[in-house]
Protein backbone atom coordinates (compact mmCIF):
# COMPACT_ATOMS: atom_id res chain seq x y z
CA UNK A 1 0.00 0.00 0.00
CA UNK A 2 2.81 2.08 1.03
CA UNK A 3 4.51 1.55 -2.48
CA UNK A 4 1.16 2.74 -4.32
CA UNK A 5 0.66 6.00 -2.31
CA UNK A 6 4.90 6.54 -3.34
CA UNK A 7 4.29 5.59 -6.80
CA UNK A 8 1.00 7.98 -7.08
CA UNK A 9 2.67 10.54 -5.38
CA UNK A 10 5.62 10.70 -8.03
CA UNK A 11 3.04 11.05 -10.90
CA UNK A 12 1.06 13.45 -9.26
CA UNK A 13 3.69 15.91 -9.05
CA UNK A 14 5.01 14.65 -12.24
CA UNK A 15 1.50 15.84 -13.86
CA UNK A 16 1.95 19.07 -12.13
CA UNK A 17 5.39 20.07 -13.71
CA UNK A 18 4.17 19.44 -17.02
CA UNK A 19 1.24 21.45 -15.80
CA UNK A 20 3.77 24.58 -15.05
CA UNK A 21 5.18 24.34 -18.17
CA UNK A 22 2.58 24.59 -20.38
CA UNK A 23 0.43 27.56 -17.69
CA UNK A 24 4.32 29.73 -18.12
CA UNK A 25 4.63 29.27 -21.70
CA UNK A 26 0.10 30.12 -22.34
CA UNK A 27 0.40 32.71 -19.73
CA UNK A 28 3.41 34.47 -21.81
CA UNK A 29 1.68 33.44 -25.06
CA UNK A 30 -1.18 35.51 -24.03
CA UNK A 31 -0.27 38.74 -25.35
CA UNK A 32 2.31 41.66 -24.23
CA UNK A 33 0.71 42.90 -20.41
CA UNK A 34 2.03 46.17 -21.08
CA UNK A 35 -0.46 47.08 -23.31
CA UNK A 36 -2.65 46.93 -20.43
CA UNK A 37 -0.85 48.98 -17.87
CA UNK A 38 0.68 51.23 -19.51
CA UNK A 39 -1.34 54.77 -20.77
CA UNK A 40 -1.66 55.14 -24.71
CA UNK A 41 1.36 58.00 -24.88
CA UNK A 42 4.10 55.36 -23.47
CA UNK A 43 7.62 55.78 -25.52
CA UNK A 44 9.42 52.93 -26.22
CA UNK A 45 11.64 54.06 -23.08
CA UNK A 46 8.69 53.69 -21.11
CA UNK A 47 8.25 50.32 -21.94
CA UNK A 48 11.63 49.26 -21.64
CA UNK A 49 11.91 50.47 -18.05
CA UNK A 50 8.36 49.11 -17.26
CA UNK A 51 9.69 45.31 -18.65
CA UNK A 52 13.19 45.47 -17.07
CA UNK A 53 11.29 46.30 -13.68
CA UNK A 54 8.93 43.33 -14.47
CA UNK A 55 11.66 41.17 -15.19
CA UNK A 56 10.22 40.68 -18.50
CA UNK A 57 13.10 41.21 -20.16
CA UNK A 58 15.30 38.10 -19.03
CA UNK A 59 15.68 34.86 -21.49
CA UNK A 60 12.31 32.73 -21.17
CA UNK A 61 13.96 29.66 -19.40
CA UNK A 62 15.70 32.29 -16.41
CA UNK A 63 11.77 33.44 -16.22
CA UNK A 64 10.49 30.02 -16.16
CA UNK A 65 13.29 28.90 -13.37
CA UNK A 66 12.91 32.01 -10.73
CA UNK A 67 9.20 31.37 -11.66
CA UNK A 68 9.10 27.45 -10.17
CA UNK A 69 11.62 28.58 -7.52
CA UNK A 70 9.59 31.45 -6.15
CA UNK A 71 6.03 29.20 -6.73
CA UNK A 72 7.68 26.30 -4.15
CA UNK A 73 7.81 28.59 -1.27
CA UNK A 74 4.22 30.46 -2.23
CA UNK A 75 5.81 33.57 -3.87
CA UNK A 76 3.69 34.19 -7.09
CA UNK A 77 4.64 37.61 -7.57
CA UNK A 78 2.93 40.29 -7.69
CA UNK A 79 -0.29 40.70 -9.92
CA UNK A 80 0.12 43.53 -12.16
CA UNK A 81 -2.85 44.63 -12.50
CA UNK A 82 -3.78 45.02 -8.49
CA UNK A 83 0.14 45.70 -7.52
CA UNK A 84 -0.42 43.69 -4.71
CA UNK A 85 1.28 40.00 -4.10
CA UNK A 86 -0.54 37.19 -5.85
CA UNK A 87 -0.07 34.93 -2.69
CA UNK A 88 -1.79 37.45 -0.71
CA UNK A 89 -5.01 37.38 -3.33
CA UNK A 90 -4.93 33.81 -3.37
CA UNK A 91 -5.40 33.75 0.65
CA UNK A 92 -8.24 35.95 0.46
CA UNK A 93 -9.87 34.04 -2.45
CA UNK A 94 -9.00 30.80 -1.67
CA UNK A 95 -11.27 30.08 1.25
CA UNK A 96 -14.14 31.47 -0.34
CA UNK A 97 -13.70 29.17 -2.82
CA UNK A 98 -13.20 26.26 -0.87
CA UNK A 99 -16.02 26.76 1.55
CA UNK A 100 -18.70 26.97 -1.59
CA UNK A 101 -17.33 23.97 -3.01
CA UNK A 102 -17.48 22.01 0.33
CA UNK A 103 -20.91 23.86 0.34
CA UNK A 104 -22.48 22.23 -3.13
CA UNK A 105 -20.28 19.30 -2.21
CA UNK A 106 -22.10 18.37 0.69
CA UNK A 107 -25.68 19.12 -0.16
CA UNK A 108 -24.78 17.32 -3.47
CA UNK A 109 -24.06 14.27 -1.66
CA UNK A 110 -27.00 14.57 0.57
CA UNK A 111 -29.73 14.75 -2.06
CA UNK A 112 -27.88 12.27 -4.56
CA UNK A 113 -27.15 9.90 -1.70
CA UNK A 114 -30.80 8.83 -0.77
CA UNK A 115 -32.41 9.44 -3.70
CA UNK A 116 -29.85 7.09 -6.17
CA UNK A 117 -30.20 4.29 -3.30
CA UNK A 118 -33.87 4.81 -3.40
CA UNK A 119 -34.34 5.14 -7.43
CA UNK A 120 -32.90 1.92 -7.79
CA UNK A 121 -34.42 0.50 -4.83
CA UNK A 122 -38.05 1.32 -6.37
CA UNK A 123 -37.27 0.85 -9.74
CA UNK A 124 -39.90 2.18 -12.49
CA UNK A 125 -42.06 3.74 -10.03
CA UNK A 126 -42.45 7.42 -9.85
CA UNK A 127 -40.13 8.06 -7.56
CA UNK A 128 -37.30 6.94 -10.35
CA UNK A 129 -39.13 8.78 -12.88
CA UNK A 130 -38.64 12.08 -10.74
CA UNK A 131 -34.68 10.54 -9.59
CA UNK A 132 -34.07 10.33 -13.53
CA UNK A 133 -35.56 13.56 -14.56
CA UNK A 134 -33.93 15.19 -11.80
CA UNK A 135 -30.25 13.92 -12.94
CA UNK A 136 -31.07 14.26 -17.20
CA UNK A 137 -31.97 17.81 -16.50
CA UNK A 138 -28.66 18.24 -14.37
CA UNK A 139 -26.94 17.46 -17.44
CA UNK A 140 -28.74 18.98 -19.94
CA UNK A 141 -29.33 22.91 -17.95
CA UNK A 142 -26.36 24.96 -18.86
CA UNK A 143 -25.18 25.78 -15.68
CA UNK A 144 -24.77 29.72 -15.97
CA UNK A 145 -28.05 30.48 -17.48
CA UNK A 146 -29.78 29.04 -14.29
CA UNK A 147 -27.88 31.16 -12.22
CA UNK A 148 -28.94 34.07 -14.31
CA UNK A 149 -32.65 33.20 -13.82
CA UNK A 150 -32.04 32.26 -10.07
CA UNK A 151 -30.42 35.52 -9.73
CA UNK A 152 -33.76 37.78 -11.71
CA UNK A 153 -36.76 35.41 -9.88
CA UNK A 154 -35.50 34.10 -6.50
CA UNK A 155 -33.16 37.43 -5.51
CA UNK A 156 -34.50 39.80 -7.89
CA UNK A 157 -38.38 39.54 -8.31
CA UNK A 158 -39.05 37.49 -4.93
CA UNK A 159 -36.34 39.12 -2.81
CA UNK A 160 -35.73 35.68 -0.93
CA UNK A 161 -32.27 35.23 -1.10
CA UNK A 162 -29.09 37.72 -1.66
CA UNK A 163 -27.80 38.01 -5.14
CA UNK A 164 -24.57 37.87 -4.88
CA UNK A 165 -21.30 38.43 -2.28
CA UNK A 166 -20.36 36.33 0.57
CA UNK A 167 -21.45 37.89 3.75
CA UNK A 168 -24.30 35.59 5.17
CA UNK A 169 -25.04 31.77 4.96
CA UNK A 170 -27.95 32.67 2.78
CA UNK A 171 -25.26 33.75 -0.03
CA UNK A 172 -24.48 30.67 -0.34
CA UNK A 173 -27.58 28.79 -1.54
CA UNK A 174 -28.02 30.09 -5.09
CA UNK A 175 -24.60 29.34 -6.02
CA UNK A 176 -24.15 26.44 -4.30
CA UNK A 177 -27.49 24.70 -5.64
CA UNK A 178 -25.97 25.80 -8.90
CA UNK A 179 -22.75 24.30 -8.61
CA UNK A 180 -24.05 21.64 -7.33
CA UNK A 181 -26.80 20.48 -9.64
CA UNK A 182 -24.39 18.90 -11.81
CA UNK A 183 -22.86 16.77 -9.62
CA UNK A 184 -26.08 15.46 -7.95
CA UNK A 185 -26.95 14.01 -11.45
CA UNK A 186 -23.84 12.43 -12.16
CA UNK A 187 -23.40 11.17 -9.24
CA UNK A 188 -27.61 9.82 -8.61
CA UNK A 189 -26.95 8.21 -11.78
CA UNK A 190 -23.87 6.43 -11.12
CA UNK A 191 -25.86 4.96 -7.92
CA UNK A 192 -28.62 4.14 -9.66
CA UNK A 193 -26.95 2.21 -12.17
CA UNK A 194 -24.65 0.59 -9.35
CA UNK A 195 -27.33 -0.75 -6.87
CA UNK A 196 -28.92 -1.95 -9.87
CA UNK A 197 -26.07 -4.40 -10.58
CA UNK A 198 -25.52 -5.26 -6.74
CA UNK A 199 -29.04 -5.50 -5.65
CA UNK A 200 -28.86 -8.30 -8.49
CA UNK A 201 -26.32 -10.24 -7.66
CA UNK A 202 -25.86 -13.54 -5.85
CA UNK A 203 -24.88 -12.52 -2.56
CA UNK A 204 -27.60 -9.65 -1.90
CA UNK A 205 -30.12 -12.33 -2.45
CA UNK A 206 -27.91 -14.56 -0.09
CA UNK A 207 -28.05 -11.93 2.63
CA UNK A 208 -32.16 -11.93 2.17
CA UNK A 209 -32.07 -15.42 2.52
CA UNK A 210 -30.66 -15.38 5.59
CA UNK A 211 -32.83 -12.85 6.93
CA UNK A 212 -31.25 -9.29 7.25
CA UNK A 213 -33.64 -6.64 7.36
CA UNK A 214 -34.34 -5.16 4.18
CA UNK A 215 -33.28 -1.97 4.98
CA UNK A 216 -29.81 -3.43 6.01
CA UNK A 217 -29.31 -5.34 3.01
CA UNK A 218 -29.91 -1.95 1.16
CA UNK A 219 -27.78 0.63 2.58
CA UNK A 220 -25.07 -1.61 4.26
CA UNK A 221 -24.46 -5.01 1.66
CA UNK A 222 -25.28 -3.36 -1.25
CA UNK A 223 -24.61 0.05 -0.73
CA UNK A 224 -20.72 -1.03 -0.01
CA UNK A 225 -20.40 -2.47 -3.62
CA UNK A 226 -22.15 0.59 -5.88
CA UNK A 227 -20.24 2.94 -3.99
CA UNK A 228 -16.69 1.83 -5.91
CA UNK A 229 -17.73 3.61 -9.27
CA UNK A 230 -19.22 6.53 -7.56
CA UNK A 231 -15.38 6.88 -5.93
CA UNK A 232 -13.85 6.36 -9.15
CA UNK A 233 -15.82 9.06 -10.40
CA UNK A 234 -15.50 11.47 -7.58
CA UNK A 235 -12.03 13.03 -9.19
CA UNK A 236 -13.58 13.76 -12.21
CA UNK A 237 -16.30 15.34 -10.82
CA UNK A 238 -14.56 17.76 -8.99
CA UNK A 239 -12.38 18.80 -11.61
CA UNK A 240 -15.91 19.68 -13.67
CA UNK A 241 -16.86 21.77 -10.44
CA UNK A 242 -13.92 23.46 -10.12
CA UNK A 243 -14.49 24.04 -13.56
CA UNK A 244 -17.98 25.55 -13.10
CA UNK A 245 -17.19 27.45 -10.34
CA UNK A 246 -15.53 29.88 -13.19
CA UNK A 247 -18.58 30.95 -14.55
CA UNK A 248 -20.62 30.21 -10.88
CA UNK A 249 -18.80 32.91 -9.54
CA UNK A 250 -18.33 35.10 -12.16
CA UNK A 251 -22.26 34.97 -12.08
CA UNK A 252 -22.85 35.81 -8.49
CA UNK A 253 -19.96 38.18 -7.32
CA UNK A 254 -18.50 35.53 -5.52
CA UNK A 255 -14.63 36.39 -4.18
CA UNK A 256 -13.55 33.05 -5.18
CA UNK A 257 -10.70 31.64 -7.00
CA UNK A 258 -12.82 31.47 -9.95
CA UNK A 259 -13.62 35.00 -10.75
CA UNK A 260 -9.87 35.81 -9.51
CA UNK A 261 -8.86 33.33 -13.02
CA UNK A 262 -11.37 34.87 -15.24
CA UNK A 263 -10.54 38.94 -13.62
CA UNK A 264 -6.80 38.01 -14.43
CA UNK A 265 -7.30 36.47 -17.77
CA UNK A 266 -9.27 39.56 -19.40
CA UNK A 267 -6.36 41.57 -18.08
CA UNK A 268 -3.72 39.34 -18.80
CA UNK A 269 -2.25 39.44 -15.19
CA UNK A 270 0.45 36.93 -16.07
CA UNK A 271 1.37 36.32 -12.26
CA UNK A 272 -2.55 35.86 -11.15
CA UNK A 273 -3.39 33.64 -13.97
CA UNK A 274 -0.45 31.27 -13.24
CA UNK A 275 -1.08 31.15 -9.44
CA UNK A 276 -4.67 30.21 -10.08
CA UNK A 277 -4.14 27.30 -12.63
CA UNK A 278 -1.49 26.20 -10.82
CA UNK A 279 -3.18 26.84 -7.25
CA UNK A 280 -6.17 24.92 -8.78
CA UNK A 281 -4.21 21.74 -10.65
CA UNK A 282 -2.94 21.30 -7.10
CA UNK A 283 -5.82 21.21 -5.56
CA UNK A 284 -7.63 19.00 -8.36
CA UNK A 285 -4.58 16.20 -7.99
CA UNK A 286 -4.53 16.18 -4.25
CA UNK A 287 -8.01 15.63 -4.80
CA UNK A 288 -7.45 12.80 -7.30
CA UNK A 289 -4.54 10.95 -5.28
CA UNK A 290 -6.93 11.14 -2.00
CA UNK A 291 -9.32 9.75 -4.36
CA UNK A 292 -7.20 6.82 -5.90
CA UNK A 293 -6.05 5.68 -2.18
CA UNK A 294 -9.32 5.66 -1.32
CA UNK A 295 -10.15 3.15 -3.76
CA UNK A 296 -7.37 1.19 -3.35
CA UNK A 297 -8.67 0.88 0.55
CA UNK A 298 -11.92 -0.01 -0.83
CA UNK A 299 -11.15 -2.04 -3.82
CA UNK A 300 -7.90 -4.49 -2.97
CA UNK A 301 -7.51 -5.25 -6.80
CA UNK A 302 -6.62 -2.06 -7.82
CA UNK A 303 -3.39 -1.97 -5.94
CA UNK A 304 -2.21 -4.89 -7.42
CA UNK A 305 -3.23 -4.13 -11.32
CA UNK A 306 -1.10 -0.99 -11.66
CA UNK B 1 -21.65 -5.21 -35.30
CA UNK B 2 -20.87 -7.08 -31.78
CA UNK B 3 -18.31 -9.72 -32.30
CA UNK B 4 -17.64 -10.77 -29.00
CA UNK B 5 -20.62 -11.45 -26.52
CA UNK B 6 -19.26 -10.03 -23.08
CA UNK B 7 -20.94 -11.98 -19.93
CA UNK B 8 -22.99 -9.17 -18.60
CA UNK B 9 -26.29 -9.66 -16.49
CA UNK B 10 -27.16 -5.87 -17.28
CA UNK B 11 -27.30 -6.48 -20.75
CA UNK B 12 -30.39 -8.97 -20.76
CA UNK B 13 -33.52 -7.13 -22.28
CA UNK B 14 -36.19 -6.68 -19.67
CA UNK B 15 -39.44 -7.15 -21.91
CA UNK B 16 -41.59 -4.38 -21.65
CA UNK B 17 -38.63 -1.76 -20.77
CA UNK B 18 -39.10 1.77 -21.12
CA UNK B 19 -36.03 2.85 -22.73
CA UNK B 20 -36.25 -0.61 -25.52
CA UNK B 21 -38.75 1.96 -27.05
CA UNK B 22 -37.20 4.15 -30.11
CA UNK B 23 -36.87 7.84 -28.34
CA UNK B 24 -38.67 9.57 -30.97
CA UNK B 25 -38.67 13.00 -29.41
CA UNK B 26 -35.39 13.05 -28.82
CA UNK B 27 -35.00 12.38 -32.60
CA UNK B 28 -37.21 14.77 -33.89
CA UNK B 29 -35.66 17.57 -31.53
CA UNK B 30 -32.38 16.60 -33.15
CA UNK B 31 -33.59 16.56 -36.96
CA UNK B 32 -35.70 19.84 -36.17
CA UNK B 33 -32.12 21.36 -34.97
CA UNK B 34 -29.98 20.02 -37.95
CA UNK B 35 -32.73 21.57 -40.33
CA UNK B 36 -32.78 24.39 -38.64
CA UNK B 37 -29.16 24.98 -38.84
CA UNK B 38 -28.97 24.15 -42.47
CA UNK B 39 -31.82 26.10 -43.62
CA UNK B 40 -31.36 29.12 -41.10
CA UNK B 41 -31.13 31.95 -44.04
CA UNK B 42 -34.87 30.43 -45.23
CA UNK B 43 -36.65 29.65 -42.27
CA UNK B 44 -35.24 33.54 -40.16
CA UNK B 45 -38.35 36.07 -40.73
CA UNK B 46 -36.19 38.92 -40.38
CA UNK B 47 -31.73 39.57 -40.52
CA UNK B 48 -30.52 38.31 -37.32
CA UNK B 49 -27.60 41.41 -38.08
CA UNK B 50 -29.96 43.99 -38.76
CA UNK B 51 -30.82 46.74 -35.86
CA UNK B 52 -33.33 48.98 -34.84
CA UNK B 53 -33.44 51.64 -32.16
CA UNK B 54 -36.70 51.71 -32.51
CA UNK B 55 -37.69 48.40 -32.14
CA UNK B 56 -35.43 47.65 -28.98
CA UNK B 57 -36.44 45.30 -26.23
CA UNK B 58 -39.72 44.80 -27.90
CA UNK B 59 -41.51 41.76 -25.90
CA UNK B 60 -43.03 38.56 -27.42
CA UNK B 61 -46.09 38.49 -29.20
CA UNK B 62 -48.22 37.11 -26.03
CA UNK B 63 -47.15 40.01 -23.90
CA UNK B 64 -48.71 43.21 -24.43
CA UNK B 65 -46.82 45.39 -26.94
CA UNK B 66 -45.68 42.35 -28.49
CA UNK B 67 -46.22 41.84 -32.25
CA UNK B 68 -46.21 39.07 -34.60
CA UNK B 69 -43.49 41.02 -36.26
CA UNK B 70 -41.09 39.64 -33.70
CA UNK B 71 -42.54 36.61 -32.14
CA UNK B 72 -39.56 36.21 -29.70
CA UNK B 73 -39.16 40.03 -29.17
CA UNK B 74 -36.11 41.49 -30.14
CA UNK B 75 -32.92 42.88 -28.04
CA UNK B 76 -30.95 45.43 -27.16
CA UNK B 77 -30.08 46.46 -30.52
CA UNK B 78 -34.20 45.77 -31.77
CA UNK B 79 -33.17 42.36 -33.76
CA UNK B 80 -34.90 39.69 -34.24
CA UNK B 81 -34.66 37.29 -31.33
CA UNK B 82 -36.15 34.47 -33.55
CA UNK B 83 -33.98 35.19 -36.31
CA UNK B 84 -30.70 35.36 -33.79
CA UNK B 85 -31.77 31.95 -32.11
CA UNK B 86 -32.23 30.49 -35.63
CA UNK B 87 -28.83 31.77 -36.95
CA UNK B 88 -27.21 30.77 -33.87
CA UNK B 89 -27.89 26.43 -33.91
CA UNK B 90 -25.27 27.02 -36.64
CA UNK B 91 -22.98 27.61 -34.31
CA UNK B 92 -24.24 25.11 -31.67
CA UNK B 93 -24.04 22.62 -33.98
CA UNK B 94 -21.14 22.93 -35.58
CA UNK B 95 -18.96 23.27 -32.36
CA UNK B 96 -20.90 20.25 -30.91
CA UNK B 97 -20.21 18.16 -33.96
CA UNK B 98 -16.88 18.94 -35.60
CA UNK B 99 -15.38 19.03 -31.79
CA UNK B 100 -16.34 15.70 -30.96
CA UNK B 101 -15.29 14.41 -34.13
CA UNK B 102 -11.65 15.60 -33.49
CA UNK B 103 -11.77 14.61 -29.87
CA UNK B 104 -13.05 11.01 -30.46
CA UNK B 105 -10.81 10.30 -33.78
CA UNK B 106 -7.61 11.01 -31.62
CA UNK B 107 -8.80 10.09 -28.33
CA UNK B 108 -9.66 6.56 -30.07
CA UNK B 109 -6.64 6.24 -31.84
CA UNK B 110 -4.94 6.97 -28.59
CA UNK B 111 -6.83 4.87 -26.56
CA UNK B 112 -6.54 1.62 -29.19
CA UNK B 113 -2.53 2.28 -29.27
CA UNK B 114 -1.88 2.13 -25.47
CA UNK B 115 -4.25 -1.03 -25.01
CA UNK B 116 -2.68 -2.68 -27.90
CA UNK B 117 1.00 -2.54 -27.08
CA UNK B 118 0.39 -2.18 -23.12
CA UNK B 119 3.37 -1.72 -20.85
CA UNK B 120 5.84 1.41 -21.14
CA UNK B 121 3.77 2.73 -24.15
CA UNK B 122 0.28 2.47 -22.05
CA UNK B 123 1.91 3.39 -18.62
CA UNK B 124 3.36 6.73 -20.66
CA UNK B 125 0.10 7.52 -22.71
CA UNK B 126 -2.34 7.27 -19.91
CA UNK B 127 0.05 9.56 -17.00
CA UNK B 128 -0.59 12.05 -20.38
CA UNK B 129 -4.58 11.33 -20.12
CA UNK B 130 -4.69 11.56 -16.80
CA UNK B 131 -2.70 15.20 -16.62
CA UNK B 132 -5.38 16.05 -19.33
CA UNK B 133 -8.49 15.19 -17.53
CA UNK B 134 -7.95 17.29 -14.84
CA UNK B 135 -7.31 20.13 -16.28
CA UNK B 136 -10.64 22.86 -15.83
CA UNK B 137 -11.40 22.82 -19.88
CA UNK B 138 -12.84 26.12 -19.59
CA UNK B 139 -9.88 27.64 -17.70
CA UNK B 140 -7.77 26.66 -20.87
CA UNK B 141 -10.27 28.18 -23.87
CA UNK B 142 -9.87 31.03 -21.22
CA UNK B 143 -6.41 31.76 -22.12
CA UNK B 144 -6.64 30.54 -25.24
CA UNK B 145 -9.50 33.07 -26.60
CA UNK B 146 -7.22 35.78 -24.62
CA UNK B 147 -3.67 34.53 -26.52
CA UNK B 148 -5.01 34.38 -29.99
CA UNK B 149 -8.73 35.79 -29.70
CA UNK B 150 -11.81 34.41 -29.52
CA UNK B 151 -13.28 32.23 -32.67
CA UNK B 152 -15.13 29.45 -33.37
CA UNK B 153 -11.66 27.40 -34.11
CA UNK B 154 -9.92 28.26 -31.04
CA UNK B 155 -13.44 27.57 -28.90
CA UNK B 156 -12.88 23.93 -30.90
CA UNK B 157 -9.86 23.38 -30.17
CA UNK B 158 -9.87 24.38 -26.21
CA UNK B 159 -12.56 21.69 -26.06
CA UNK B 160 -11.11 19.19 -28.07
CA UNK B 161 -7.45 19.51 -26.59
CA UNK B 162 -9.23 18.52 -23.55
CA UNK B 163 -11.80 15.89 -24.46
CA UNK B 164 -10.11 13.27 -26.44
CA UNK B 165 -8.64 12.07 -23.04
CA UNK B 166 -12.10 11.05 -22.14
CA UNK B 167 -12.57 8.90 -25.20
CA UNK B 168 -8.64 7.59 -24.66
CA UNK B 169 -9.61 6.27 -21.43
CA UNK B 170 -12.39 4.38 -22.42
CA UNK B 171 -11.28 2.80 -25.41
CA UNK B 172 -7.90 1.81 -23.58
CA UNK B 173 -10.39 0.00 -21.30
CA UNK B 174 -11.78 -2.07 -23.71
CA UNK B 175 -9.03 -2.55 -25.87
CA UNK B 176 -7.09 -4.43 -22.35
CA UNK B 177 -10.88 -6.81 -22.35
CA UNK B 178 -10.68 -7.68 -26.10
CA UNK B 179 -6.83 -8.15 -25.93
CA UNK B 180 -7.62 -11.14 -23.56
CA UNK B 181 -9.61 -13.16 -25.92
CA UNK B 182 -8.74 -15.49 -28.07
CA UNK B 183 -10.14 -13.67 -31.25
CA UNK B 184 -6.91 -11.46 -31.26
CA UNK B 185 -4.67 -13.96 -30.39
CA UNK B 186 -5.65 -16.10 -33.30
CA UNK B 187 -5.23 -13.02 -35.68
CA UNK B 188 -2.03 -12.63 -34.38
CA UNK B 189 -0.88 -16.28 -35.04
CA UNK B 190 -2.24 -16.04 -38.53
CA UNK B 191 0.40 -13.22 -38.93
CA UNK B 192 -1.51 -10.15 -38.69
CA UNK B 193 0.26 -6.85 -37.78
CA UNK B 194 -0.07 -4.13 -35.52
CA UNK B 195 -1.87 -1.69 -37.94
CA UNK B 196 -4.29 -5.03 -39.11
CA UNK B 197 -5.57 -5.88 -35.47
CA UNK B 198 -6.00 -2.38 -34.48
CA UNK B 199 -8.06 -1.65 -37.53
CA UNK B 200 -9.42 -4.32 -38.28
CA UNK B 201 -10.60 -6.08 -34.83
CA UNK B 202 -10.31 -3.66 -32.22
CA UNK B 203 -11.68 -0.36 -33.74
CA UNK B 204 -15.07 -2.36 -35.18
CA UNK B 205 -15.32 -3.96 -31.02
CA UNK B 206 -15.17 -0.38 -29.78
CA UNK B 207 -17.44 1.44 -32.76
CA UNK B 208 -21.15 1.02 -30.41
CA UNK B 209 -18.88 2.50 -27.43
CA UNK B 210 -17.75 5.36 -29.48
CA UNK B 211 -21.39 5.58 -31.05
CA UNK B 212 -22.69 6.31 -27.12
CA UNK B 213 -19.85 8.35 -25.82
CA UNK B 214 -19.96 10.66 -29.40
CA UNK B 215 -23.69 11.57 -29.09
CA UNK B 216 -24.00 12.23 -24.80
CA UNK B 217 -20.78 14.35 -25.79
CA UNK B 218 -22.22 16.28 -28.14
CA UNK B 219 -24.42 17.67 -25.45
CA UNK B 220 -21.68 18.42 -23.24
CA UNK B 221 -19.99 20.69 -25.60
CA UNK B 222 -22.41 22.94 -26.87
CA UNK B 223 -23.39 23.96 -23.26
CA UNK B 224 -19.26 24.13 -22.88
CA UNK B 225 -19.65 26.32 -26.18
CA UNK B 226 -22.17 28.20 -25.19
CA UNK B 227 -20.24 28.66 -21.50
CA UNK B 228 -16.73 29.78 -23.26
CA UNK B 229 -19.47 32.34 -25.49
CA UNK B 230 -21.32 33.74 -22.00
CA UNK B 231 -17.84 34.60 -20.32
CA UNK B 232 -16.70 36.64 -23.81
CA UNK B 233 -14.39 33.88 -25.04
CA UNK B 234 -16.23 32.03 -27.56
CA UNK B 235 -17.89 32.88 -30.62
CA UNK B 236 -17.05 36.73 -30.84
CA UNK B 237 -20.46 39.28 -31.81
CA UNK B 238 -21.93 39.99 -33.67
CA UNK B 239 -22.28 36.32 -35.02
CA UNK B 240 -25.70 34.46 -33.02
CA UNK B 241 -24.60 32.25 -30.74
CA UNK B 242 -27.11 30.84 -28.03
CA UNK B 243 -24.03 31.59 -24.99
CA UNK B 244 -23.33 35.22 -26.00
CA UNK B 245 -27.42 36.02 -26.65
CA UNK B 246 -27.58 35.02 -22.47
CA UNK B 247 -24.28 37.32 -22.06
CA UNK B 248 -25.71 39.99 -23.79
CA UNK B 249 -29.56 39.97 -21.91
CA UNK B 250 -27.96 39.39 -18.21
CA UNK B 251 -27.64 42.97 -17.54
CA UNK B 252 -31.16 43.63 -18.97
CA UNK B 253 -32.87 41.01 -17.20
CA UNK B 254 -34.93 43.12 -15.01
CA UNK B 255 -36.47 44.81 -18.20
CA UNK B 256 -36.56 42.26 -20.66
CA UNK B 257 -36.43 38.33 -19.50
CA UNK B 258 -36.47 36.97 -22.68
CA UNK B 259 -33.30 37.97 -24.26
CA UNK B 260 -31.27 35.87 -21.74
CA UNK B 261 -34.54 33.10 -21.07
CA UNK B 262 -35.41 32.11 -24.72
CA UNK B 263 -31.61 31.27 -25.89
CA UNK B 264 -31.42 29.14 -22.74
CA UNK B 265 -34.25 27.18 -23.72
CA UNK B 266 -33.08 26.48 -26.66
CA UNK B 267 -29.79 25.16 -25.45
CA UNK B 268 -31.90 22.91 -22.42
CA UNK B 269 -33.78 21.50 -25.45
CA UNK B 270 -31.14 20.29 -27.93
CA UNK B 271 -29.08 19.25 -25.21
CA UNK B 272 -31.75 17.13 -23.36
CA UNK B 273 -32.69 15.70 -26.64
CA UNK B 274 -28.76 14.22 -27.18
CA UNK B 275 -28.69 13.14 -24.17
CA UNK B 276 -31.81 11.30 -23.99
CA UNK B 277 -30.49 9.73 -27.35
CA UNK B 278 -27.43 9.31 -26.38
CA UNK B 279 -28.55 6.94 -22.73
CA UNK B 280 -31.21 5.14 -25.19
CA UNK B 281 -28.15 4.68 -27.11
CA UNK B 282 -26.20 3.29 -24.33
CA UNK B 283 -28.69 1.04 -23.23
CA UNK B 284 -29.02 -0.51 -26.37
CA UNK B 285 -25.77 -0.62 -27.38
CA UNK B 286 -23.37 -1.04 -24.67
CA UNK B 287 -25.21 -1.11 -21.53
CA UNK B 288 -21.56 -1.70 -19.11
CA UNK B 289 -20.59 1.51 -20.18
CA UNK B 290 -20.88 4.05 -17.19
CA UNK B 291 -21.90 7.94 -17.14
CA UNK B 292 -18.61 9.49 -18.05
Amino acid sequence: MLRFVFFRLLQSLIALAILSVVVFVLARATGDPLHMILPMNASEEDYANARRYLGLDRPYVAQYLSFVGRAVTGDFGNSIRARRPVSELLRERLPNSLKLAAFAMSVSLAIAFPLGVMAAVKKGTGLDRAAQLVAVLGQSLPTFWVAIVLVEFVAGRLQWLPAGGADSLASYVLPGFTLGWFVVAGMMRLLRSGMLEVLDSEYVKLARLKGVAERRVVWVHALKNALIPVVTFAGIYFAILVTTAIVVETVFAWPGLGRLAYDGITSRDFPVIQAVVLATAVIVAAVNLCVDCLYAVIDPRIRYSR
Amino acid sequence: MSVVALPDRAARPEPGQRSRRWPVVSISIIVVFVLVALLAPLLSPADPYEQSLRLRFRPPVWEERGSWANPLGTDRLGRDMLSRILWGSRVSLAAGVVTVLIASAFGAAIGLVAGYYGGRVDATLMRVTDATLSFPVILLALILAVTVGPSFTNVVIAIAVILWARYARVIRGQVLTLMQLDFIAQARIAGAGAWRVITRHLLPNTLNTLVVLVTLQIGYVIIVEASLSFLGAGIPPPTPAWGSMIAEGRDVITIAWWVSFFPGLVILLVVLAFNLLGDWLRDTLDPKLRQL
